[in-house]
């Protein structure tokens, strides 16, 4: 902390009257009524936070006595500091800290001449050192890195949704319930309606993530509702079409439906997506269409999924084809 | 009593030299001194709240049932995380108090930073022999976003785990390595098996704080050693330091300060609502709020993620999600490397190799105001353009037409500043005194309509500082100046 100087400490004496011991303040009388009254505050507030404490618990009041308390007690503090103590102007001399040449030459030495000596005579074990360090500085990384978590699985095939990026449990007949595990009929939503939904059993779950809208009112016996999105025409159901819930952007899910433009908004980063076009995203960062699940009705008017999703949910990734 | 005490410590430790030059260190005078005394203040405020949340706060994603001060949570399944911060905020005394004040000194602390930062960069005072201290400090800022982001994290309510969720695509969109450091750090695929808030919780209350705090040391201890900088002024030098001594001046000072900081957080915790997350609710993956923005010094980094075009690279059975790494990976790394590298950058460009410890005022460096100032308002706009539905919606104006203006306003406003501003500064460079303070001028019509011009009488502060600025005197003569034997002469009682 200290800076070190050659010569020994000035030791200086002035006379309590000296101009730079008076105070800065025109009016110390003034002054230290002031910060007295501030300093009285402030022991108030305290008292009245305590009190406080004890026969309420009123954010607001704690915070005025608390903050007020100490808020006039700095202010007192301050002010005495500002104005009640020596003036000054005071000074101090900078030294300069950086070593005679001698002395930087004689630490270069140290290193590099005794240092040079010891490796030149043992190479071997200077070697052998830097050897047996280096492999304990890579190997101790292994658990520090590698025991953090899973490797994504390498293989498509994986269908575990924790192991893999491109897993979803959607399959082939997979039922559509809610996040409380009800199960989704034809009749559930009109036109306009949207639910996220799920397939049976994995009701809340991140990557299977799915909004249902309902596009037209169509019935069973109508003629079948046709998409105009080319190789997934007959992927809608009765008027419905479900897309993943999960933004290309970033993942945020894609929560808000705008009914009469029929397209979905991302809150997180305003993507667009437009549902009656196959969720082709038209504005804002997402570079991608929200996957979609090709839908089909039962017997007992309960959605299912034809399939599960033809490719990867969700945000890029460098393994992403 | 404090002379015998200090003569046993001093017999052991020796410190009364390097004490008493402690004691009469000078600190200069000016208000822009006390930014960096906001953010440290701020530092302890986090710190003695933080400890306060951490005796109720579970780190655990551990579904329990709600049964809690807050009714319309009752009998829910949240997270035991969730659960304990709202219980923070309900069924603590003095819980909320101390929840929101940690929540805002966050958002203070950054914010001191950010402007102390400023005031170092204009003032120059970043050049030899200071450019180590400018690094610490750099440090110190990235490790506060880092350690805001993490904090905000923690209660797993439904706004910060759509940040946790939006980090984890981030992490993904790296090339080669992303998905594994997603998988590495999440333990598995998003949302992972939980470990997530536990991890967090290590890393918000131990590991940066441990890294803040060490930093902080250095920080201060390369200020005392190297000794602050001052503005130029009578009797002021690159030589000496003139100013008020540590003991007992600047104590008291900066005691009050502490004060007012702590203060001020404490009234706004009470009196100004932050990060409700009762309303907010329990973190789902496929829930989501809207209008929502981070916390303020995480906005920047949302804005650039806002207004890049959709451009992802997808070639040779790889996909790299230009859209994103390019805004929240490599701008952001831009940012900081310049931040790190400046006092190099301006120190090749204007070959200068003397040490400094005068500062510069802004207008003189017109080339580095303007540098400053367009990175400045470059932080601004993208932090701006993270609240681009927002302000579509406040003026009624079409969001893409909104998303258009930060596309093009964003790199051409900051350009415009650079230039606006070096011109000020060498305009301002020319004119005579300008930023003193004004006698006014006394015009005077004599009786035979003759005009005359008298300047007016000095006030009070026109000519401060008429003292010359002297050594801290060790002794002080407490016997009247007459009654003295000699100047200098002290009598010591024994």
């Amino acid at each position: 902390m200290s800076d070190e100087s050659p010569k020994a400490p000035s030791l200086t004496s002035v006379s309590l009257e000296d101009p730079h011991l008076q105070p800065y303040a025109k009016h110390p009388g003034r002054a230290e009524a002031l910060a007295a009254a501030a300093m009285v505050i402030g022991f108030l507030g305290f008292i009245g936070f305590g009190i406080t404490y004890w026969i309420s618990d009123q954010t607001q009041w704690q915070a005025a006595t608390l903050g007020g308390g100490m808020l006039a007690l700095g202010a007192g503090v301050i002010a005495w500091g500002k104005y009640l103590m020596a003036q000054g102007p005071f000074v101090e001399e900078r030294h300069e800290f950086h070593s005679t040449e001698a002395e930087r030459d004689a630490m270069t030495a140290a290193i590099v001449e005794r240092g040079g000596m010891v490796v030149q005579r043992r190479k071997v074990l200077g070697g052998l050192f830097a050897l047996g360090s280096t492999a304990m500085g890579v190997v101790i990384a292994f658990p520090l890195i590698r025991s953090l978590g899973p490797k994504p699985a390498a293989s498509r095939q994986v269908t575990n949704t924790d192991a893999s990026l491109f897993a979803t449990n959607w399959k082939k007949n997979s039922q559509l319930v809610t996040a409380e595990g009800r199960i989704v009929k034809v009749a559930d939503l009109d036109v306009g309606g949207v639910l996220t939904v799920f397939p049976k059993g994995h009701e809340g779950s991140s990557p299977d993530q799915t909004i249902l809208i309902r596009l037209a009112q169509i019935g069973p016996n109508d003629p079948p509702f046709q998409l105009e999105s080319p190789g997934r025409t007959d992927w809608g159901v009765q008027g419905y079409v479900a897309y993943s819930k999960m933004c290309t952007h970033l993942g945020c899910p894609v929560g808000l439906y705008q009914k009469l433009t029929q397209q979905l908004v991302c809150p997180c980063h305003q993507s667009i997506f437009n549902v009656a076009s196959g969720c082709v995203p038209e504005f804002g960062p997402a570079p991608r269409p929200l996957p979609q699940l090709p839908l089909k009705v039962d017997a007992f008017g309960n959605l299912q999924s034809q399939s599960g999703y033809h490719q990867a949910i969700g945000p890029g990734f460098w393994e992403r084809p | 009593m404090i002379d015998s005490s200090l003569r046993w410590v001093d017999d052991r430790l020796g410190i009364a030299k390097g004490g008493r030059t402690f004691l009469d260190k000078i600190f200069p005078d000016h208000w822009s001194f006390m930014l960096g005394e906001i953010a440290l203040y701020s530092f302890v405020v986090l710190l003695g709240t933080g400890v306060f949340l951490s005796l109720y706060y579970i780190p655990s994603a551990h579904e329990i049932v709600y049964h809690g001060g807050y009714l319309p949570l009752q009998g829910q399944k949240v997270s035991e995380a969730y659960a304990t911060s709202v219980g923070l905020s309900f069924d603590v005394k003095s819980g909320l108090l101390m929840r929101q004040a940690h929540h805002w000194s966050a958002d203070i602390f950054l914010g001191s930073i950010a402007v102390h930062m400023a005031r170092v960069f204009f003032t120059g005072a970043f050049r030899k022999p200071r450019e180590f201290n400018w690094i610490v400090g750099v440090t110190m800022l990235l490790l506060g976003i880092v350690n805001g982001f993490l904090g905000y994290s923690l209660p797993d309510d439904l706004v910060s785990g759509t940040g946790i969720r939006i980090a984890y695509s981030i992490i993904e969109s790296v090339p080669l390595v992303g998905s594994y450091l997603g998988f590495f750090l999440f333990g598995g695929n998003y949302p992972g098996n939980g470990i997530i808030i536990p991890r967090f919780y290590l890393l918000h209350v131990l590991i940066v704080p441990a890294l803040i705090v060490g930093l902080l040391a250095a920080h201060l201890g390369l200020l005392v050693k190297q000794k602050h900088t001052q503005f130029k002024g009578r009797g002021k030098t690159e030589h000496n330091v003139v100013g008020s001594p540590m003991f007992p001046t600047f104590m008291a000072k900066t005691t009050g300060f502490l004060f007012m900081t702590t203060a001020v957080t404490f009234i706004l915790a009470g009196f100004a609502q932050i990060n409700p997350i009762w309303q907010f609710g329990q973190y789902e993956p496929f829930q989501i709020s809207y209008a929502v923005q981070p916390d303020w010094y995480m906005g920047w980094l949302d804005g650039t993620l806002r207004i890049m075009p959709s451009w992802e690279f997808v070639g040779w059975g790889h996909t790299i999600p230009l859209e994103v790494l390019l805004p929240a990976v490599i701008f952001p790394g831009i940012i900081f490397n310049i931040f790190f590298a400046w006092p190099f950058i301006e120190s090749r460009h204007t070959r200068d190799l003397a040490y400094h410890n005068l500062l510069d005022r802004p207008r003189d460096r017109p080339k580095r105001t303007g540098a400053g100032a367009m990175m400045l308002m470059l932080m601004f706009m993208i932090f701006a353009a993270s609240s681009t539905d927002v302000m579509a919606n406040f003026f009624q104006i079409r969001l893409n037409s909104v998303l258009w203006f930060f596309r093009i306003a964003v790199p051409l406003i900051p350009v415009i500043t650079y230039f606006v501003t070096v011109k000020i500064c060498e305009e301002m460079g020319g004119a005579e005194g300008i930023g003193k303070r004004k006698r006014p001028n006394v015009v005077h019509r004599s009786a035979s309509g003759e005009f005359s011009t008298v300047p007016a009488e000095a006030r009070p502060g026109d000519g401060h500082e008429e003292l010359e600025a002297v050594p801290v005197p060790t002794f002080i003569d407490m016997v009247p100046a007459d009654l003295a034997t000699g100047p200098g002469i002290r009598r010591v009682m024994r």
